[in-house]
């Protein structure tokens, strides 16, 4: 192991005799834009605060390069926290600067790097209005401005694409995917799984404070069954059933999706098909990370006791 | 990959810095501000030019006499010195110009002779009090006038023989001779001290609660520790209240030496706004510390009062005895006690001050007390922050931000 981004080792977290985080062990590697989902109270939060210091773990440790975070390694990260936070009342330009040599840039180069990233995105023009006076969506924008302000390098942003338009989804999609590029490791977390699978090079589900699953969607896919989608408008609704090793997982909109042992011939479940008439499609389907997810969470769901509620 | 160079860490120092500069900048730059600091100097510069008006016009009263009484009324002046009043005198022609001239309000009261021969006053409606006590005072000395003349005398000599007879006072502890401008000056010192601290401290207590409500604390306490924003916010707005009481203290002596008002020194003038920010100054920090503390426990704006009630209590309690006592009875007991006591020395002991007679040792002990609570009401406050800034929503107990480690 290198160990040169940031690791996530083993930290535990309570609140009272709420489990927020068990044993939350994950690692993002220089260069790579991570994915973390799960659902509401999984602990993506709580990990990303115990991540910046604004929360201390009771358990474990939070390493960028082989060292424990601290202070001083904290204001190299750029992280956008869930609850948006900005001063309401203080114009957008003045309050980026403020945040920028908070992180330790001088004045001149504050002031430069704020109208270089007001600039890209898109919220030049009212960087002397009050943020309140800013549409959510434009708060959103200045918000990941002021993670980006100080040239971070590693970024920990929670929800970054929750309340954007399409037009900012993609300016953040760009940012992003720039930001790795350059070396930078980058951790989000996100509900828009689509996102996720489209824009990740590896994505951790977590589920009770505990992260169930991490690795590339092709790793995560590893060892589940695959699927085919037919469209057979004359078949009867039993044409399939009989073909070994496969079984109907569902019906959609007139179309039959079956699920293939690995072992099953595809060839056969197509002579089938055509057997019944005419056939419009016939398509091998990859799961989507959307439905992963719901096989991993549930598949959880089903083997541990309840964790309780975390943050 | 390396850990990068480019940013600097950032010292103690300079982060204070950062974050009292944007109290700084931001409170100057407003408005409210602006327009709170101007008519407070407005209405300080105003008082004094009223005060001069009023003392301007009210020389004492003025009484009319007829010829009969020409001699009575000639004894008037000096009788109304000897109690401490002034009055004129103004000779009218008869009974009936004269009661024209108290009607019309040109003459307070006229001097006449009554049926009986009997020396009477004639006033519009009441007659006030101290008038009330020269007349009667005049008319005893014409009765006794008339004694010693009916018994040979000459009422002149026995007045210039009892005139100089007084008994001498020797205090065993000389009273503190108070000035009555000095109890004035001491009365603004307390108002402005109060208003300073009360209207700061909050400021302080909202600073923090505006943060906790917009979240932005955590994208700051990312950056910076928790004593170090607390630090800085509390410097920033104390520097910002320091500029305010100064620009009202010295436009207030302006104006007061400037119309005669104050006739004190300008080393006494000088030396009460010095008392004056000092005690701004350890009171600010005193009470601005708990507010920060005290604040840090709710997320809401409407919930600070509540949670500074406790706080406010004593700089109210403080102040609201010091204006009420004090002008009244400047060497009070309690008052002195009070003086010494941390809580409610930073209202009491300026208007003390100002109003003068103060011990040295008193001075020297209330400053120390409160110097030495600070360090450890900062101790306390750093503690109730860090442990509730970050707990948003309901409000933290104050017991569990102590105990919290």
């Amino acid at each position: 192991m290198h160990h040169t981004g940031l690791e996530i080792d083993h930290v535990s977290k309570r609140y009272g005799d709420v489990v927020a985080l068990q044993d939350m062990t994950f690692e993002v590697r220089p260069g790579e834009l991570f994915g973390f989902v799960g659902s509401n109270g999984a602990g993506k939060t709580t990990t990303m605060r115990i991540a910046l210091g604004v929360l201390a773990a009771d358990a474990g440790e939070v390493r960028w390069a082989g060292a424990p975070v601290n202070l001083d390694t904290r204001r190299h990260i750029g992280y956008m926290p869930e609850e948006r936070g900005l001063y309401p009342r203080m114009k957008v330009a003045e309050q980026l600067v403020y945040l920028a040599r908070l992180h330790g840039l001088g004045a001149r180069e504050a002031t430069r790097s704020v109208d270089t990233w007001l600039e890209r995105l898109g919220v030049a023009a009212r960087r002397d209005d009050e943020v309140l006076k800013l549409s959510l969506g434009n708060q959103q924008r200045v918000q990941l401005a002021a993670a980006l302000v100080h040239d971070p390098a590693i970024l920990v942003l929670d929800e970054p694409f929750s309340g954007l338009d399409p037009v900012a989804v993609d300016v953040m999609s760009e940012v992003l995917t720039e930001k790795c590029a350059h070396g930078v490791p980058t951790v989000f977390s996100s509900h828009q799984l689509d996102l996720v699978e489209r824009l990740c090079d590896r994505v951790g589900i977590v589920r009770g404070g505990h992260m169930v699953a991490v690795g590339t969607i092709d790793e995560l896919r590893a060892g589940g069954s695959d699927q085919l989608v037919v469209h057979a408008p004359d078949a009867p609704a039993d044409w399939a059933d009989a073909l070994p090793g496969v079984t109907v997982a569902r019906l959609e909109a007139g179309r039959t999706v079956l699920e293939l042992k690995p072992d099953a011939d595809d060839q056969a479940v197509l002579r089938a098909a055509l057997a019944t008439g005419p056939v419009h499609e016939f398509a091998r389907r990859r799961p989507s990370l959307t439905e992963l997810f719901r096989e991993v969470v549930s598949e959880h769901t089903h083997t541990d006791a309840p964790q309780g509620r975390a943050a | 990959m390396t850990a990068p160079t480019g940013l600097t860490g950032l010292s103690n120092t300079a982060a204070i810095r950062l974050i009292a500069g944007r109290e700084l900048k931001v409170r100057l730059g407003s408005k409210a501000f602006r327009i709170v600091t101007l008519i407070m100097v407005i209405v300080v510069v105003a008082l004094c030019i009223v005060l001069k008006l009023i003392s301007g016009g009210s020389s004492g009263d003025t009484v009319g006499y007829t010829p009969a009484n020409a001699a009575a009324a000639g004894q008037l002046p000096a009788v109304a010195t000897a109690i401490g009043q002034t009055v004129h005198v103004k000779a009218v022609a008869d009974d009936a110009a004269g009661e024209a001239a108290v009607r019309s309000g040109d003459l307070d009261a006229l001097l006449t002779t009554g049926t009986n021969g009997q020396l009477t006053v004639v006033v519009k409606k009441n007659i006030d009090d101290t008038l009330k006590n020269t007349v009667n005072i005049l008319a005893g000395q014409l009765a006794f006038d008339q004694q010693i003349s009916k018994l040979g005398g000459d009422p002149a000599k026995v007045r210039a023989a009892t005139a100089d007879a007084t008994a001498t006072v020797r205090p065993l502890e000389p009273p503190f001779p108070y000035q009555t401008q000095q109890l004035i000056l001491g009365i603004a010192a307390g108002v402005l001290i109060y208003m300073s601290l009360l209207l700061n401290g909050q400021s302080v207590a909202q600073g923090v609660v505006e943060e906790k409500s917009s979240r932005v604390v955590e994208l700051l306490l990312a950056t910076i520790r928790p004593w170090q924003l607390m630090t800085g916010k509390v410097l920033g707005i104390g520097l910002v209240g320091f500029v305010q009481i100064l620009a009202i203290a010295v436009a207030g002596i302006i104006a007061g030496l400037s119309t005669h008002v104050l006739t004190i020194s300008a080393s006494a003038a000088v030396g009460t706004v010095i008392w004056l920010i000092v005690w701004y100054l350890l009171g600010f920090f005193m009470y601005a510390v708990v507010f920060a503390g005290l604040g840090a426990l709710v997320s809401r704006q409407e919930d600070i009062g509540g949670v500074t009630a406790p706080a406010l209590m004593f700089l109210i309690v403080g102040y609201v005895l010091g204006v009420s006592i004090l002008p009244g009875d400047p060497s009070s007991h309690l008052m002195e006690v009070l003086s010494v006591i941390p809580v409610f020395a930073p209202t009491v002991m300026p208007m003390r001050l100002a109003m003068g007679g103060v011990a040295p040792w008193e001075a020297v002990v209330s400053i120390a007390l409160v110097a030495a609570l600070i360090p450890l009401l900062i101790w306390l406050a750093a503690r109730i922050y860090r442990n509730a800034v970050l707990r948003t929503g309901a409000r933290v107990k104050l017991g569990q931000a102590l105990r919290a480690a």
